[in-house]
């Protein structure tokens, strides 16, 4: 291997890997126990992984027919949509969650006819965990199944429309069978992102144990008080979402393989 | 006469006008170079692509069903027809049943009644026992064969065949063809088969359309277009060499230069057609009966199974093939000078 | 001012109490005399909470004014982000923190030159958005759990003091969000999404025009201490001492009061 390329790929992953070393060294592992049998950390795990998960389902459902349209469609103004999509990606969470605040916050555009009309306030419930986090996680979603779309060959649609498939079915039936390793990739990567979100969460649904106060709220609250309880609950988020990761990746990934070369 | 298509299409510089009619139980061999606008044609057919202009309409009992023109188009899954891929495109995530089934299923086919029509016709194609394994499971010949079951299964009216043995090694590709022979005199609609190897188009077509830069160039038989090439690319394709030029009885005035002495007399713009086998070299100029007698130069020769095949230079250009003993003894090589030979019987013309 | 009347009714008491303050940092100060000199040179670095930011960018700005060798640069920011980087070895000058644990963690790690000396106190105050559409009077309408509404949490010192506040009320708080800090809460105030939050006077006073403060009396069981020190390895001392001194002149304090705090009460 050429040592131009060699030297900072080892750089890169010891600069990736130091920080999660530090946080191992410094666990305080004698104390781990105790601090994970405090009902708050059970309370908000179980929370980041409904609200994560809740969060992927909802981008599946409107992701990918958002790629589809980015990739496929003819549509005039794609690259504008695009654009569009993945502003989230680079709009800093806090803010998101104030730009939420604005359309669905009781003083919102949308959330104050909700509120007026049915008395339903969306900020401060579980609900707004889900759609903050959807709000910063679906771009991923979306740029993932895009691309899988894009490498995927598009004869093979070809192909099942003179078989007399519509494009519904051929979407249904071909298209996303096809993509379905892109699909499951960028799920994955949507829900350790919405695992992980904390700007738009806080700013949005606001901390309220076991409502709204997901896992890296209870870290970063930690870390005003009791820094080693932070310290525990970081390895607690750590370890749950590799090991989803892992057991993702044999059981549904590593079966699709690549169907199309 | 059963589908009629006039298909006008504009791909960048190429303009695609292209007339075709196949009749029911017809093969139409659509023949040409890379490039020419076949598979154009081919997607206009099947409605994967919308024409710039023509009509293309089939006819159906007590009238015809129009799928493009002006105010028309219908889209692809609504035409009853079938495609055979030239890499057959079976879907990867489906077994091979499922493959053939998908046609039924998508016209509203019980999934059980789909699967069981989809066996009957993987026995048929010889596919009998490897219903349940993968696209990729499957060798070349056999996915084209399920690729075949799978664009015939729901019975279509039109079949399209898009160079559908190129992708198969020379082996494969003989024993695909005879059974794709086999198959299509049994197939009661119309189909059109696209291909740049006039020998797929000689072996399964009842009739050839050769198709160059867009536009039909030459209409007839296999046997016809064989013996009677209108262009240097059909010439080329079936091995002969095309000399276009002026008829005055029994002698032709060559364009590019020379005279041809030929068996029947002929007038006017013509074209001769000499068959390489027919073409006899000499080291020195041979006495006696042949009217046709002229110097060349070996520009190459290529190896043809027993017989080497050699390309002439001079006056008359030629091809020329000899026994590979033959070439030995004649010592030949390139840039070398002989006397070539034909007789005037074996010349064939014919008018332009 | 757009304050409710019993607020601004103790600002007003506050001013009394900082005319009378005042007096003894006065005699003892050289600030203005050092000031008026001008002679002070180099970068002056202020660690401050986030809450001094308005007051101490103005009272750099006056530093540098008199002394137009010197560069002031501030780091607004939690306290105990602060405390942490000060611990860390922060080249820092000054530390001005909003409570006095932050301000021990820098003592007992050795790093505060001679005692730190409290300049300002804070108390909370209830922030509604304007108009008060819920109709919150005082401490007890954070017990009404059909009312929206936000409160810091309890690891952070806003939420500390806000507990204390409740218990000495016998309100049990039925909060909807537990904030991370008190602007977070103050935010959603200011966007309306919530009706009422416990935040401080200062942050009622810095959001002026967009909320309105309602003072209560059982904030006075959560009297907030801001402690500043000079750090014992500060890089610029004189600049540091001007500083301090700056501060608690009747002209610092008079910021500080406009600004929402009150001078120390002893």
């Amino acid at each position: 291997m050429p040592a131009p390329l060699l030297v900072p790929a080892l750089l890169g992953v010891a600069f990736l890997v130091l920080p999660l070393v530090g946080l191992l060294v410094r666990a305080p592992w004698s104390d781990l126990l105790p601090q994970l049998a405090e009902p708050q950390v059970g309370q908000a795990l179980r929370l980041s992984l409904l609200s994560a998960t809740l969060a992927t389902a909802v981008s599946l459902v409107l992701g990918v027919p958002i790629a589809w349209v980015l990739a496929r469609s003819t549509l005039p103004g794609r690259s504008v949509l695009r654009a569009i999509v993945t502003v989230p990606l680079v709009l800093p969470p806090v803010v998101g969650g104030v730009a939420l605040f604005l359309v669905l916050g009781r003083q919102g555009i949308v959330g104050r006819f909700l509120y007026e009309q049915f008395d339903l306030t969306i900020p401060f419930t579980t609900t707004a965990v889900v759609i903050a986090e959807t709000f910063v996680a679906m771009p991923f979603l979306v740029i993932s199944v895009e691309g899988a779309l894009r490498a995927a060959d598009a004869r093979f649609e070809d192909a099942a429309a003179t078989l007399g498939a519509d494009r519904w079915t051929t979407f249904r039936r071909v298209t996303l069978p096809l993509v379905a390793p892109g699909v499951a990739a960028g799920a994955v990567l949507c829900w350790a992102r919405a695992l992980g979100e904390f700007g738009a969460t806080i700013t949005f649904a606001g901390n309220f144990p076991g409502t709204t106060q997901t896992m890296p709220l209870a870290v970063y609250l930690a870390l005003q008080s009791n820094p080693e309880a932070a310290i525990v609950l970081s390895l607690v988020l750590l370890g749950v979402s590799l090991a989803t990761l892992l057991l993702l990746r044999d059981r549904w990934l590593g079966r699709s393989g690549s169907p199309v070369a | 006469m059963s589908l009629r298509a006039h298909v006008v299409v504009r791909r960048g510089a190429l303009l695609v006008d292209v007339d075709l009619t196949v009749a029911d139980g017809e093969v139409l061999a659509v023949l040409g170079p890379n490039g020419a606008g076949k598979s154009t044609v081919l997607r206009v057919l099947a409605g994967l692509l919308a024409p710039d202009g023509g009509r293309v309409a089939l006819d159906v009992p007590g009238g015809e069903v129009v799928w493009d023109d002006d105010e028309v188009h219908v889209p692809p899954h609504q035409r009853p027809l079938g495609v055979v891929f030239q890499d057959h495109l079976l879907f990867p995530h489906l077994s091979v049943t499922d493959n053939v089934a998908f046609g039924l299923r998508t016209r509203g086919v019980r999934r059980a009644a789909a699967r069981t029509t989809a066996g009957a016709w993987l026995d048929r194609v010889g596919l009998a026992g490897l219903g349940d394994r993968r696209p990729t499971q499957l060798s070349g010949g056999q996915a084209q064969r399920a690729a075949l079951a799978r664009a015939l299964v729901g019975e279509p009216r039109l079949l399209l065949l898009d160079e559908p043995l190129s992708a198969l090694d020379a082996r494969t590709r003989l024993t695909v063809r005879a059974e794709l022979r086999r198959h299509l005199a049994e197939f009661a609609g119309c189909t059109v088969l696209v291909s740049h190897d006039p020998v797929d188009a000689m072996a399964l077509a009842d009739r050839v359309v050769v198709v160059e830069d867009g536009v039909v160039v030459q209409e007839g038989t296999p046997a016809e277009v064989a013996r009677m090439p209108r262009t240097d690319y059909v010439a080329r394709l079936v091995g002969l060499s095309l000399l276009p030029g002026q008829g005055r009885g029994t002698t032709v005035v060559l364009d590019g230069g020379g005279v041809v002495a030929v068996g029947e007399p002929a007038e006017g713009p013509v074209f001769v057609a000499v068959r390489p086998e027919t073409v006899a070299l000499y080291p020195a100029r041979p006495e006696g009966s042949p009217r046709n007698v002229w110097p060349v130069r070996l520009v190459g020769a290529t190896p043809h199974g027993s017989t080497v095949r050699c390309d002439l230079g001079g006056e008359v250009p030629l091809t020329a093939d000899v026994t590979a003993t033959a070439f030995a003894e004649l010592g030949l090589v390139p840039g070398s000078s002989v006397w070539a030979s034909v007789k005037a019987s074996e010349v064939a013309v014919y008018p332009r | 001012m757009r304050l409710r009347a019993p607020l601004t009714l103790a600002a007003a008491g506050l001013l009394a109490l900082t005319a009378c303050g005042g007096s003894t940092t006065d005699a003892a100060s050289p600030a203005d005399g050092t000031a008026a000199g001008g002679g002070l040179t180099g970068t002056l670095t202020v660690f401050a909470a986030a809450s001094l930011t308005d007051v101490f960018t103005d009272l750099g700005d006056r530093l540098m004014a008199d002394n137009p060798g010197l560069t002031v640069t501030f780091n607004f920011a939690g306290s105990s982000a602060l405390a942490t980087q000060v611990t860390q070895g922060a080249p820092a000058d000054v530390f001005a923190s909003a409570n006095q644990t932050q301000m021990t963690v820098v003592t007992d790690a050795g790093l505060a030159d001679g005692d730190p000396t409290v300049f300002a106190e804070n108390v909370l105050a209830i922030a509604v958005p304007e108009g008060n559409p819920a109709d919150v009077t005082g401490i007890a309408d954070f017990g009404d759990a059909d009312l929206t509404l936000a409160v810091c949490a309890p690891d952070v010192p806003c939420g500390a003091a806000a507990e204390q506040v409740f218990e000495a009320a016998g309100v049990t708080a039925q909060p909807d969000t537990l904030e991370e800090d008190v602007r977070a809460a103050l935010t959603k105030v200011e966007l309306g999404e919530v009706d009422a939050a416990l935040v401080y006077a200062s942050d009622v006073q810095s959001a002026a025009g967009r909320v309105e403060g309602i003072a209560f009396p059982e904030a006075e069981d959560a009297v907030n201490d801001y402690p500043i020190a000079q750090l014992s390895d500060a890089p610029n001392p004189e600049a540091a001492r001007a500083f301090l001194d700056l501060v608690g002149s009747d002209a610092g304090q008079q910021a500080l009061t406009d600004a929402g705090f009150r001078s120390p009460s002893n």
